[in-house]
């Protein structure tokens, strides 16, 4: 599949901006939506960690599937369900590559990084949990990565340790390491956080994790879209990613898990496909990754996830990655240049979100006034209370990233404060 | 279709927002309930003194957006002094006024000043806002004990 033509759009030129700006400039044509108006005004979408764009090259191969490939994956022999597994599966041997695993056998479709992590708490964590032992989180997890744990530990008699984090938003390593016990069954971690923006630094963890012979999961849910993931490299256990938010559709994701484990695994649900044999007294499943995909698959998403990683590895990612550093960097810095004003946490590395505060107004108020703007923020915990609490905050205004949004673009937020203080002076 | 912000956030909400009435604990309260939209971050606890079927007293407290903050405060204002069923009756009104479509005019009958609610019509995400401090009340008039939410 090919990207869309892509027009030159002027902006860039109108503001006189260097070159790699109007790269982003035409790739933004790639993506229909943003050529949407808001309340009257051209959207400015800066919900990234909530959800991506999709460019036309994913919107097209959910339509071409549907339009001529639609059939049902692993079943019959006729040609439409042929081709239909061809793409489902040829799309897994794209994750695969996408985040570098050994092999595709590695790679699970699941729901999202939510299932994907429930699919570990119930197939690895529990069976293995006793009386006394510990899974150790983090302070600024999504609740995704918290409740999974909380129902398991609670079930086996374990106990859910946290890693501390410190007023910028940066895990106390040390902590970390004396957190690391005898005990300590599974470290399951987030590797950037969703409401701070905080790049954890995984590759450390993981090492220190794995010296004492403990698995280790990454919530892999807010790197994916800005980063080059290698979990080889990483050397981590498992990977958890959804596809939304890496410009694929919804419903689909992916569990990238060490063969080794996954064999050991006992299923995760029961039904169609992950089976080899069926009698009433005994069932034999099927080999990876079928044993873990039960029923009918999201054939489409898979084939639209598919499609954004082959967009997205035909880009210059390092390019683009400096971009939206630099367009971050810009949304920190105005933000805190800005009265009333305050940003909550300020970690080491960053990456895609910047949350804040404003003295005048709550987040929810702040959020619908530069909606009127047609700038699209998040507004709320963003599922992480316990990061909410830290804070001594009860939401956040959330500005979040992708590689097609510009400085313009925060310019545009940073304009749409100024209505805020208007009408709440 | 536009929306103007100056229909949501009238000056008088937002006067309320900046200066809440009966943003207090009262000493004689004899009813609460709690009230908490956890996805926006809105908790309200509203207090009331009830006595032979008459509210004397209302007053709230809480953290929450300026809406709710706002609605918070006019209502405790509304309520003060009147008969339990004449409360739950403005309970009704205020919030068949909130839930019904924006693009005709509001039923405001006897809500007087509480009318300026109107305006969150055009921003379906902000009623449940408006509506959480009178939920609240509805749930202290009938002496409930869960949390309420309007999420």
């Amino acid at each position: 599949m090919t990207t869309a033509s892509r027009s030159t759009v002027s902006r860039a030129e109108a503001t006189g901006r260097a070159g790699h700006v109007a790269d982003v400039e035409s790739l933004r044509a790639d993506f229909p939506i943003l050529e949407r108006t808001i309340n009257g005004q051209p959207l400015v979408y800066l919900d990234n960690a909530a959800t991506t764009q999709k460019p036309r090259p994913v919107i097209e191969a959910v339509r071409w599937y549907y339009e001529e490939t639609n059939a049902n994956v692993h079943r019959a022999v006729h040609t439409l369900s042929q081709q239909a597994t061809a793409a489902y599966e040829g799309a897994r041997a794209k994750v695969q590559r996408f985040l570098n695993a050994a092999e595709s056998r590695e790679i699970i479709y699941v729901r999202g990084t939510t299932e994907a992590i429930n699919l570990v708490a119930h197939s690895f964590a529990r069976p293995r949990l006793r009386p006394g032992d510990e899974v150790l989180i983090s302070a600024m997890e999504h609740h995704s990565n918290i409740v999974p744990w909380q129902i398991v530990t609670a079930e086996r008699g374990a106990t859910l340790r946290v890693i501390p984090m410190d007023r910028s938003g940066d895990l106390l390593l040390d902590r970390y390491v004396d957190l690391l016990t005898d005990r300590t069954r599974l470290v399951s971690l987030v590797h950037v956080s969703n409401s701070l923006g905080t790049v954890n630094p995984v590759a450390e963890m993981i090492r220190q994790a794995k010296a004492r012979g403990i698995p280790v999961l990454l919530d892999g849910a807010q790197a994916v879209a800005h980063h080059r993931v290698d979990v080889q490299s990483l050397g981590c256990d498992f990977y958890a990613c959804s596809s939304h938010k890496m410009f694929g559709p919804t419903g689909i994701g992916a569990l990238y898990g060490r063969a080794e484990l996954l064999e050991e695994m006992p299923p995760f649900q029961g039904g169609g496909d992950m089976i080899r044999s069926v009698t009433f007294e005994q069932t034999t499943y099927a080999v990876l990754p079928h044993k873990f995909e039960a029923g009918t698959p999201h054939i489409a998403g898979a084939v639209g996830l598919g499609a954004a990683i082959d967009y997205l590895m035909a880009l210059d990612r390092d390019s683009l990655e400096r971009h939206e550093a630099d367009v971050v960097d810009y949304a920190v810095e105005r933000l805190r240049a800005e009265p009333g004003v305050r940003l909550i946490g300020c970690p080491t590395r960053r990456t895609g979100a910047v949350s804040f505060v404003m003295d005048c107004a709550h987040a929810h108020d702040v959020g619908t006034i530069v909606d009127q703007a047609g700038v699209a923020i998040r507004t709320g915990h963003h599922c992480t209370q316990p990061v909410m609490d830290f804070f001594g905050v009860p939401a956040t205004a959330r500005a979040s990233f992708a590689f097609y949004n510009t400085r313009s673009d925060v310019d545009a937020l940073v304009s749409a404060l100024a209505r805020v203080r208007k009408v709440f002076a | 279709m536009t929306t103007d912000l100056s229909d949501l956030y009238q000056q008088l909400i937002v006067d309320h927002n900046r200066n809440p009435r009966n943003f207090r604990v009262p000493p004689d309260a004899n009813r609460t309930a709690e009230g908490d939209n956890p996805l926006c971050g809105d908790r309200i606890t509203l207090y009331l003194h009830v006595e032979d079927g008459r509210v004397l007293d209302a007053a709230f407290q809480g953290s929450g957006c300026a809406i709710s903050r706002a609605s918070a405060s006019m209502m405790t204002q509304a309520v003060q002094g009147k008969t339990e069923e004449e409360a739950g009756r403005l309970f009704k009104a205020f919030h068949t006024m909130v839930t019904s479509p924006a693009t005709a005019p509001p039923d405001t009958g006897d809500l007087g000043k509480l009318a300026a609610f109107a305006g969150v019509r055009a921003f379906p995400a902000r009623v449940k806002c408006a509506n959480l401090p009178w939920h609240t009340l509805h749930a202290a008039l009938a002496a409930k004990t869960e949390r309420v939410s309007t999420e």
